[in-house]
């Protein structure tokens, strides 16, 4: 994991600067000023992909964040004697069988959907990063198990115990971001296990460990910080996984529930009456399908950006 | 090799084992029962009806007898569905599953493997760039999405298939071009990242300088380890596959194991539910075993990690 020892220099900054001339000094901030993040983000910027997506994606963000107040619509306002009808002046994305206005409804499902995606993520990043890096950092036989356990994980059919967990305790929204959250966690694990086997081996842990310092404080203030990079980029890729899976429930019926509404609901809505009123599918799976694509050219772009080996291809 | 492959057929009904006992006292846990109705059913009836399916017993005691009976390849009777066992609905409904996830399956390999053999080898031509920007598009279009668009495409505007039933094999198109192409998209995208990674490697450096011809280094050189990635994902993709029917035969109204997955999850059918889900881990569980001694085979050094 050599590609992680640029990072692993950041967490031994303590080293005091040796003094120069003002001249040098001017040269040595021009150096220091490439830190792996400033790189990392001038790498990003070059990819043009990934700056678009970024863009794109913030833009859905506000539109699905603030644009239900900009529409004088409230998204569970019906209004029965209007029925279903095609985009017009009045209703941007048209109406729903019921007379809901389709573009506060897009929004709002898109706020959920978004809230979902981040919410779970962190419940798999929090399980993920703790467990993959106590399992790099120990070692020996206890990684051995541990990580067999995660592989022993990765073979069971997970979509069935989400389905099953979500029937048994209920449809609430809390239960399916714990459900979600554990089930993604998996290749968070991994990632940061891998990283920190290579980082434990490097001075700079040897030095706290000398120090007397405890395995809790060296995994969480050593350890974790230097392998935010790969952690980031996994996050991004986690984000869509993870609102696809939400978006799979409520298709199913078993995610969110009415009248909420998330781009899943839309989606599974949309699907029955396509036939007739094809855009009730279209503008929600448009919006699901963009936002699905700009994250993960985002997730790939962090990836090269901040793995610059990966980058070479 | 007969060792390894003992242990982790050891292994793997281990796990079987565990995700029975998890469906099992999860579904037990579940609030309420699958006896009650609508209607009010007199007490003595409903307690007759407990009794046939062996709902007075404790919960542990029904675990062992269920596990007994699962064991003998009886799965039960249908909790909800009254004169049917699981087993009769399973017979019935498989084959249909086996046929539509068998060729969805076919099309992710067939389609995937030689697009991402193809980009990695045109790296950064047209060639790359076309089929991989086509994957991501179609990662981003989930069963759900790419679904009730095909249908809308080819059964409305064109209409030149079905979009609904199982009669014929013209209406086993949508269902599995659906499955299919979304993972074939992955499988493309894992295929080039792992051919670009044999590719890079030193010595295929050498075996140019040395002047090794081109078709050569690709096919007998760099085919087998660059397929490992895509390899590791078929049990990822035979779970997901499976879950994706569930999806894909609500949409097309495809009468297979899915739906009545689904069904039997919202009707609180327990032995359904057991059925189905020992059905599945057991798919999913043999096709990680396969996975693994293909892996090995591919990779002798996995062997001794």
């Amino acid at each position: 994991m050599t590609d992680h020892s640029e990072t692993a220099v950041l967490g031994n900054e303590a080293a005091p600067l040796p003094k120069h001339s003002a001249s040098e000094i001017a040269e040595e901030e021009l150096i220091e000023g490439s830190s792996l993040w400033k790189d990392a983000w001038s790498r990003l910027k070059k990819n043009k992909l990934a700056v678009a997506s970024l863009v794109i994606f913030l833009l859905i963000c506000v539109f699905c964040v603030v644009g239900p107040f900009l529409v004088p619509y409230d998204s569970q306002e019906q209004d029965l004697f209007l029925g279903a009808t095609g985009p017009s002046a009045e209703h941007w994305f048209g109406t729903d069988t019921l007379g809901r206005d389709l573009l506060v409804r897009t929004m709002e499902g898109g706020r959920i959907s978004l809230m979902v995606g981040l919410v779970a993520t962190v419940v798999s990043l929090a399980i993920g990063v703790i467990y993959g890096a106590t399992a790099g950092y120990l070692g020996g036989k206890v990684d051995a198990a541990m990580m067999r356990f995660v592989d022993l994980l990765y073979a069971l059919p997970f979509t069935i115990f989400v389905i099953l967990l979500m029937v048994a305790f209920g449809r609430s929204m809390w239960l399916m971001f714990v459900a979600i959250g554990c089930v993604e966690w998996l290749s968070m694990a991994r990632i940061v296990r891998s990283g920190v086997l290579g980082l434990k081996k490097q001075e700079f842990v040897e030095a706290a460990v000398s120090l007397g310092y405890s395995h809790k404080r060296i995994i969480l203030r050593h350890l974790i910080p230097n392998v935010l990079g790969p952690v980031i980029v996994i996050a991004t890729l986690t984000v869509p996984a993870v609102m696809l899976l939400e978006a799979f429930l409520s298709f199913l019926g078993l995610g969110v529930q009415p009248p909420n509404a998330s781009w899943g609901v839309l989606i599974n809505e949309g699907q029955q009456n396509m036939e007739i009123f094809p855009w009730l599918l279209m503008f929600p799976a448009f919006f699901f399908a963009l936002t699905l694509f700009c994250l993960n050219f985002l997730g790939d772009g962090l990836r090269d950006a901040l793995d610059p080996k990966s980058a070479k291809d | 090799m007969a060792k390894f492959i003992t242990l982790r057929f050891l292994q793997g009904i281990l796990v079987l084992l565990g995700i029975y006992a998890v469906t099992f006292f999860l579904v037990a846990a579940t609030p309420g029962s699958p006896f009650s109705s609508e209607r009010a059913i007199q007490p003595e009836i409903l307690a007759q009806i407990e009794a046939f399916y062996g709902y007075d017993k404790p919960t542990s005691e029904r675990f062992i007898v269920s596990l007994g009976n699962i064991l003998h390849g009886d799965f039960g009777p249908s909790a909800v569905y009254a004169n049917r066992s699981v087993t009769d609905i399973i017979a019935e409904s498989f084959p249909v599953s086996l046929k539509l996830g068998s060729i969805s399956l076919a099309i992710a390999l067939l389609l995937g493997i030689p697009a991402g053999i193809l980009a990695a080898v045109k790296k950064n031509t047209w060639l790359d760039y076309v089929p991989m920007s086509t994957a991501m598009a179609g990662i981003c279009l989930p069963t759900f999405v790419m679904g009730p668009l095909l249908a809308l495409v080819f059964g409305l505007i064109f209409a030149v298939l079905p979009v609904a039933g199982w009669f014929g094999p013209e209406f086993v198109v949508l269902p599995s071009a659906t499955l299919g192409l979304y993972y074939a998209a992955y499988f493309a995208r894992l295929t080039r990242g792992g051919m670009l990674e044999m590719l890079n490697q030193d010595w295929v450096r050498t075996a140019r300088a040395k002047g090794v011809p081109e078709r050569t280094i690709v096919w007998k050189h760099c085919l087998k380890g660059g397929l490992i990635p895509a390899i590791t994902f078929l049990g990822p993709a035979l779970a997901g596959i499976i879950s994706g029917s569930f999806v894909v035969e609500t949409i097309f109204q495809v009468p297979g194991l899915g739906q009545w997955f689904v069904k039997g999850a919202l009707n609180r059918d327990d032995f359904l539910i057991l059925g189905l889900t020992v059905l599945f881990a057991s798919l999913i569980v043999l096709m990680n075993l396969l996975v693994d001694i293909a892996q090995v085979a591919l990779n002798p050094r996995l062997k001794y990690d």
